[in-house]
């Protein structure tokens, strides 16, 4: 979520600035990368229900995924819409 | 660009010495400050200050205020995010259980507000604010000469969001009155906040009363938060106070959110014809106009201890004013920071603060479509009378904005 509001991709908002709240940085993660990511939490699971965009098996909030060496490469594609 | 937040070496500092930073002989909870922010929040920017007028150290870089606000633990709120220091002072009203709170007691609190006002619970409303939206607009539409901020600004939120709640119809009145003591309690002792505190007795009557569980509709906010004293998550004597935290946070806020957000299309005709063109800017334009005007323009915080930022020393136990407003005007972080521009890309403002503390509600979905029914119907908004500005030690907004509203 950082790394793409600080290179200003305009696909992620982040209102909530990365506190787990708003949903509105609603991404889908690459099925190949889909089993790398950290777990889920119960609060993600539910906020994405909440998301603008259809909800899909791949859905994750970008804020709660840690970039880490392991995760060089990552692959996500950007919801039609985040609110 | 960030500050850096190192913590400092114990040095000696008692009893008057001065700290070291530069002094500035500005008091930002004056009338003349309040018309005019401007100069003297350039004048802030230019270092770490100490003001003597209140003794407070003062930040107001974006990139300082920033690093204050995301280290809740050397810069706590639980003792006041006003001037008063709640360890030396006792706090006006019962200290608030998440805005005056640090973490760990704070996320627990936070949690519960987190999910009573999720995205989820946005979507379920949303129709009928938007329906709301559109009747409000299409009334002022007809009548033609209003006053935006009585007419739209004040009267729109009025509508939704005490029914959002969960509210009885009598005595709303006290709503934005209550909100208005809160926020200019926040202040330093001068002439607003005591004349404030003095009539506040029967708003807080009247709040403390509402914010009881069988004052408050099945279904709405209120409610929702007395359900989770049902699942042990908050017990049954913090529910009301954090159904108070909703009704002093989440009304005035709006009201000067969206007052901001009209008197920008109407100070900016080329950024109305913008919006007019493609509506769905909205909601960025609302969101450019709470970083041009910043309708809640300072807080504090208090040290835990002794620290440094940017290389100035502050000890332990000091109040530092955070300037949001300055902070969202900062050339340092924003091109051309005095330019109204509901196309900038306006993520990173902290018009809603930062880390753990920023703002649970935001407005957003009100803001949206407010401002989404007005580029929608209506040609034009000119101003059309003397603009009078409203005096509160927080809040920035204005008393009237007399103006004309055409049909599309
Ligand atoms: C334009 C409208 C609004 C603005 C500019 C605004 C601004 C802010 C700011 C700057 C903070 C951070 C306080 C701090 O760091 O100490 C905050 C916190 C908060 N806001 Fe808002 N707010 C707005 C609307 C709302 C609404 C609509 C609600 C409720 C429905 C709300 C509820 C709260 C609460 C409960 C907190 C405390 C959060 C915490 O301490 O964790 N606000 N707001
Ligand atoms: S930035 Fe708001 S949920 Fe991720």
């Amino acid at each position: 979520m950082l790394a793409a509001t600080s290179h200003g991709i305009d696909g992620i908002l982040a209102e909530c600035g990365g506190n787990a709240m708003c949903a509105t940085c609603h991404v889908y993660v690459d099925e190949s990368w889909l089993g790398r990511l950290p777990a889920m939490g119960s609060e993600e699971d539910a906020l994405l229900d909440g998301a603008a965009a259809e909800r899909r098996p791949t859905s994750r909030l970008s804020c709660q995924i840690k970039l880490t060496p392991d995760l060089d490469g990552l692959v996500l594609r950007l919801p039609d819409r985040q609110v | 660009m960030s500050a850096s937040i190192t913590s400092a070496q114990a040095t000696a500092h008692g009893g008057g010495t001065p700290p070291s930073v530069p002094h500035l002989d500005v008091d930002p909870f004056a009338i003349d400050f309040f018309e005019n922010p401007c100069p003297a929040q350039e004048a802030l920017r230019e270092a770490v200050v100490y003001l003597d007028k209140w003794s407070v150290y003062g930040v107001a870089r974006h990139a300082q205020v920033h690093a204050v606000l995301n280290d809740p633990l050397i810069f706590c709120s639980s003792r006041g995010v006003g001037l008063s220091d709640f360890r030396k002072e006792k706090p006006w009203r019962p200290p608030s259980l998440i805005l005056e709170a640090d973490p760990p007691a704070h996320t627990r609190t936070r949690a519960v507000l987190s999910k009573v006002l999720s995205p989820a619970m946005m979507k379920q409303i949303r129709d009928g604010f938007l329906a709301a939206a559109e009747a409000n607009v299409d009334e002022l539409l007809q009548r033609r000469h209003i006053d935006a901020i009585a007419d739209l600004a004040e009267a729109y939120p009025l509508s939704v969001f005490p029914n959002a709640i969960g509210l009885r119809q009598e005595g709303r009145e006290h709503l934005l009155a209550y909100a208005a003591v809160v926020f200019s309690a926040f202040g330093p002792p001068n002439e607003l906040r005591q004349a404030a505190i003095e009539r506040s007795a029967p708003h807080q009557a009247y709040v403390a009363e509402q914010c009881r569980r069988t004052n408050l509709a099945p279904g709405g906010f209120g409610a929702c938060v007395h359900a989770f004293s049902d699942t042990g998550e908050i017990t049954l004597k913090e529910a009301p106070l954090l159904v108070r935290s909703l009704l002093s946070a989440g009304l005035d806020t709006t009201v000067n959110g969206l007052g901001a957000a009209i008197y920008c299309l109407a100070r900016f005709p080329d950024q109305m014809a913008k919006l007019r063109a493609d509506p769905s800017l909205a909601r960025n334009a609302f969101e450019e106009a709470v970083r041009f005007e910043s309708p809640v323009q300072t807080f504090f915080r208090t040290t835990t201890r002794e620290v440094e930022i940017d290389g100035h020393a502050i000890g332990e136990g000091e109040k530092v004013l955070m300037f949001l407003g300055a902070a969202n005007r900062d050339p340092r972080r924003w091109d051309e920071p005095d330019r109204n521009d509901l196309t900038r890309r306006t993520s990173g403002h902290i018009g809603f603060g930062a880390g753990v503390h920023m703002c649970v509600g935001q407005a957003r979905l009100e803001g949206e479509v407010v401002l989404a029914a007005l580029a929608r119907k209506a040609a034009s908004i000119e101003i059309n009378g003397p603009v009078k500005r409203r005096y509160n030690n927080t809040l920035r907004g204005l008393e009237s904005l007399p103006v004309t509203i055409k049909l599309a």
